[in-house]
């Protein structure tokens, strides 16, 4: 059932790619606000998966992922010289 | 600092403009805007499983975000795409990090295949042991809070008997007053009798005395009176009366 509904408060995954800009100009960008975005993301991943009654291993497995990940781009322009070809 | 107060004042002055036309966005109303309050007591309780997570990596949703457009296969095969061209263009270099990588890997996975089911069970138990003590110790509070509640009740019921306790006790009291005043108006019959009878005896007393006194006044003077010619005399009066006696006696045999 559609109901209207105002830009600033629909979700990022509701927001059509043409009210892009206008949503993103609409979203609070002070201290506050960009620590308040930090801790509600934080919050959403630790109340959907570590703060259950039985948690898996997906929970801090995915953060370890991602600390590869991470430390492997901050270290790629390091790491760019054991490349075997160099033209490829 | 003119900038921070440039940076607070721009949403505020956002938000002052007319707001835009409303967007009609496909929204599900099952989805919770982030208008609504939430009450947060009570606490609602905790899921039971955490989100879905493939492989112990890739979360389920992504599955579920690529099924409809390329089917089961479509994120496998995007994943190995994308692992072929980083292996060709060498974004991911392989070298002495990787045989590590591997290695630790391996024994990563191994482990958690053969001990993960002991070692849930075991958090299982330590979670369950936590649950049961604080479970234990709510229902103490609410059993000796019930019967407090029951001693309360009793208690209150006692109350109600108090009319007949005080009739008592008045009753009591009273019957103390009555055996006080019984006691003490025998007090006063038996002191009054003790002064009357004394009254009395005296005056018997006094009377025998006199009479005693006059009795033997009287035998005295008599005894006196009586001369010894009047004793002859009235010796021969009693000696022919008894003959007469004695003939009247022969006369009636």
């Amino acid at each position: 059932l559609p109901s209207p509904v105002l830009l600033k408060d629909m979700k990022l995954m509701d927001v059509k790619l043409g009210q892009l800009p206008s949503w993103l100009a609409m979203r609070d960008f002070t201290p506050g606000g960009i620590a308040g975005a930090f801790r509600r993301g934080y919050e959403r991943y630790y109340n959907k998966y570590i703060n259950v009654k039985k948690g898996g291993l997906g929970g801090i497995s995915m953060v370890l992922a991602g600390y590869v990940v991470l430390s492997y781009i901050w270290s790629y322009s390091h790491i760019k010289h054991d490349r075997r070809r160099k033209y490829h | 600092m003119l900038s921070r107060l440039v940076l607070r004042a721009a949403p505020a002055a956002l938000r002052a403009l007319p707001p835009p036309p409303l967007a009609v966005g496909v929204l599900h109303a099952t989805r919770q805007l982030h208008t609504t309050q939430q009450s947060l007591a009570p606490l609602p309780p905790l899921p039971e499983k955490g989100g879905e997570v493939r492989h112990g990596l890739i979360p389920e949703e992504f599955f579920q975000f690529l099924y409809p457009k390329t089917g089961v296969t479509g994120p496998y095969m995007l994943g190995t795409g994308l692992l072929l061209y980083f292996l060709s263009k060498e974004i991911y270099v392989v070298n002495h990090e990787t045989v590590a990588a591997a290695c630790i890997l391996s024994v990563i996975i191994y482990g958690v295949k053969r001990f993960g089911g002991d070692v849930a069970a075991f958090a299982d138990k330590l979670n369950e042991e936590k649950m049961a003590k604080a479970l234990a110790v709510k229902n103490e509070a609410i059993n000796s809070l019930q019967a407090a509640i029951d001693e309360e009740k009793k208690e209150q019921w006692r109350v109600e008997g108090r009319t007949y306790l005080f009739d008592a006790k008045r009753n009591n009291v009273a019957m103390l007053l009555e055996a006080n005043y019984r006691e003490r108006l025998m007090m006063v019959y038996n002191e009054v009798k003790k002064r009357l009878d004394y009254q009395v005896a005296m005056q018997t007393l006094k009377r025998q005395k006199e009479q005693e006194h006059m009795i033997q006044w009287v035998e005295k003077n008599v005894v006196q009176s009586i001369t010894p010619q009047q004793q002859k005399e009235s010796v021969a009066k009693c000696i022919m009366d008894l003959k007469a006696l004695s003939k009247g006696a022969h006369a009636a045999l």
